[in-house]
């Protein structure tokens, strides 16, 4: 309890470092709410007015304090791209999208990933492994990007399986909606799997050499029976850390990978703003992914401490 | 560290193949086959051919030309993003792996934080910031790696800073600045090199996503991930646009990360 108390409170302390880093970057970019609204043809006194109105002349920690009561109820300001439609509006269509995506690819990571590293550690130092470790490693080096632009080739425009650019949206057909992202979802996936199979496959030979494995050999188990009752249950263990770390990989990825597929996900959103100088939407997709990796290293902290309470001794 | 019988395949590989993809950049800063924007209507979205060796684009420009000029803006953003990680890096590190203290404990903290994000992500926000450009990607990545070279020769100065030929060293009256970076330093280089290929591979990868946004290098200068997003429009009539540049990066990234991992088996 106390070790989740303690979790609790850096947790707080960095969100509220992280935004106040956020919203000082984004009042020293120059031109702010008051010019967009009123256009470049205001004059002088005019925009001096509305910044007083809005609030805009204040100083610093005042505004951030506002910006933050206001962040807390989900209210972000208004998009300048979009004529004014609130920013959280935008984020409520499109971090749907984004939240399946990244699930999918979870999920195929872990799905390939966890066979692969057990057969990797079972066969350590034959051709098996070996194979496993160079396909792996080739597979890493592709950007996910490129990966998406092949399969779009492959899959869309081959065998036409798909249609590039004619996303579905998850309103319409979630069944649709699956089949269209599971493309990105191998785009992002695929060069994150050689991280967790390595990662698996140490894990479990460092944890063949313990005693107890020599102990549960002793008892008369079986190779098989000692590898998945008895030593993965640990090598396990260490994997779940890990997992923090690749789901802010697959944010990343989904960014990127959402542009080559055309999914109207947070990523493109993000994208879209940063280069029409949204600087609402951008502080808020920013604020957003950022408070989600730290939240999830969060839980994961929990979560390891709960599997294996050796943590708190520490 | 002993010279083991084995070759060691994945070193040999990755410096031969990453060889070859320097000298290709470098001659490409000199010479290429046709202009970086030489245009030519009579070719357009040509296959690869014996005049092509990796066909031409939409506006008939040769492909392997802008490969050459573009894998060598890669290279150069990898290196300058890579030195200004592993010199600021090297000094943070050095001086709070050295001598300690909260002022060592808030950093590393700082540290944690940032390593907790995927460069990209970062690197995306720096740009939201800063705006693109070829000069912002080299400055947010290389600010981005240096939590990582610092977190890597902070370790090495806390391995080393009880050991004998440094105490001997302090008895003789050496200065902390001398044996830091006299005396530590130079016995670090193999971890360093590790991390400078670890650098160079993400920092290839962020530049080729950048451009491939279109945040990174500008057109009409070539940029292997900008080919790439010009290259989806055309995919289905030449997709050899897309291929070659595609190829070349993940030959780029793979001889790093071969000789990252060669270099990882000396140590």
């Amino acid at each position: 309890m106390k070790y989740f108390i303690k979790k609790l409170i850096t947790l707080i302390i960095t969100l509220l470092f992280i935004s106040m880093l956020t919203f000082a970057a984004f009042s020293v970019i120059p031109g702010d709410a008051s010019l967009t609204k009123l256009g470049t043809d205001a004059s002088p006194e005019q925009v001096e007015a509305l910044r007083e109105q809005m609030g805009l002349n204040d100083p610093m920690p005042v505004r951030y304090v506002r910006w933050l009561k206001d962040a807390l109820r989900g209210d972000f300001g208004e998009s300048y791209q979009y004529n004014g439609t609130a920013v959280s509006e935008l984020l409520a269509q499109r971090l749907p999208v984004t939240v399946v995506l990244s699930v999918m690819a979870l999920i195929i990571i872990l799905a390939l990933s966890i066979p692969l590293g057990i057969i990797s550690a079972k066969h350590s130092g034959k051709w098996l492994d070996t194979f496993i470790s160079q396909v792996t490693q080739i597979t890493m080096a592709i950007p996910a990007f490129f990966l998406g632009i092949l399969l779009t080739y492959i899959f869309g425009l081959v065998l036409q399986w798909f249609q590039p650019g004619k996303f579905v949206g998850l309103d319409e057909s979630v069944s649709g909606c699956l089949k269209y992202l599971i493309y990105p979802a191998i785009a992002i996936a695929l060069p994150k799997i050689a991280m967790v199979v390595k990662f698996l496959r140490n894990s479990v030979l460092s944890e063949v050499k313990k005693d107890y494995v020599r102990t549960a050999y002793s008892k008369g188990n079986t190779k098989n029976g000692v590898l998945y009752k008895h030593v993965l249950k640990n090598a396990l263990i260490p994997v779940i850390t890990f997992v923090a770390l690749i789901i802010a990989e697959i944010l990343a990825g989904s960014i990127i990978v959402e542009q080559v597929f055309s999914v109207p996900g947070m990523g493109r959103l993000l994208i879209s703003s940063i280069s029409n100088r949204d600087y609402p939407v951008v502080q808020a997709i920013v604020t957003y992914i950022t408070a989600i990796v730290v939240i999830i290293n969060f839980i994961v902290d929990i979560l390891y401490q709960l599997v294996d309470p050796r943590v708190n001794a520490q | 560290m002993k010279v083991k019988k084995k070759h060691n395949y994945n070193l040999i590989i990755g410096c031969v193949l990453t060889g070859i993809l320097l000298l290709m950049a470098i001659i490409g800063q000199f010479w290429t086959p046709y202009g970086e924007t030489e245009m030519n209507a009579a070719a357009k979205n040509m296959g690869p051919s014996l005049a092509h060796l990796m066909g031409t684009d939409n506006f008939g420009r040769d492909i392997f030309s802008r490969v050459m000029i573009g894998s060598g803006n890669t290279f150069l953003v990898a290196l300058c993003t890579v030195a200004i990680g592993a010199v600021f890096g090297t000094i943070i590190g050095a001086l709070t792996g050295y001598f300690g203290g909260w002022i060592d404990e808030v950093i590393m903290r700082i540290n944690d934080v940032i390593l907790s994000f995927p460069s990209i992500l970062l690197a995306l926000i720096f740009i939201s910031l800063l705006g693109g450009g070829t000069y912002n990607i080299i400055l947010a990545l290389g600010v981005l790696f240096i939590p990582s070279f610092a977190r890597i020769v902070r370790s090495e100065m806390i391995r080393c800073r009880d050991l004998d030929f440094v105490r001997s060293a302090k008895v003789m009256g050496a200065k902390s600045f001398r044996i830091i970076f006299v005396h530590i330093l130079p016995n670090t280089w193999v971890s360093m090199l590790t991390a400078a290929m670890i650098g160079f591979n993400n920092a290839v990868l962020a530049e080729a996503s950048m451009s491939y946004l279109g945040l990174g290098v500008q057109p009409p200068q070539a940029s292997l991930g900008r080919m790439l997003s010009e290259a989806q429009s055309y995919l289905f009539n030449a997709p050899w646009y897309a291929i070659a540049p595609g190829i070349v990066i993940i030959l780029i990234i793979l001889g790093f990360s071969m000789i990252s991992e060669g270099l990882r088996k000396i140590s």
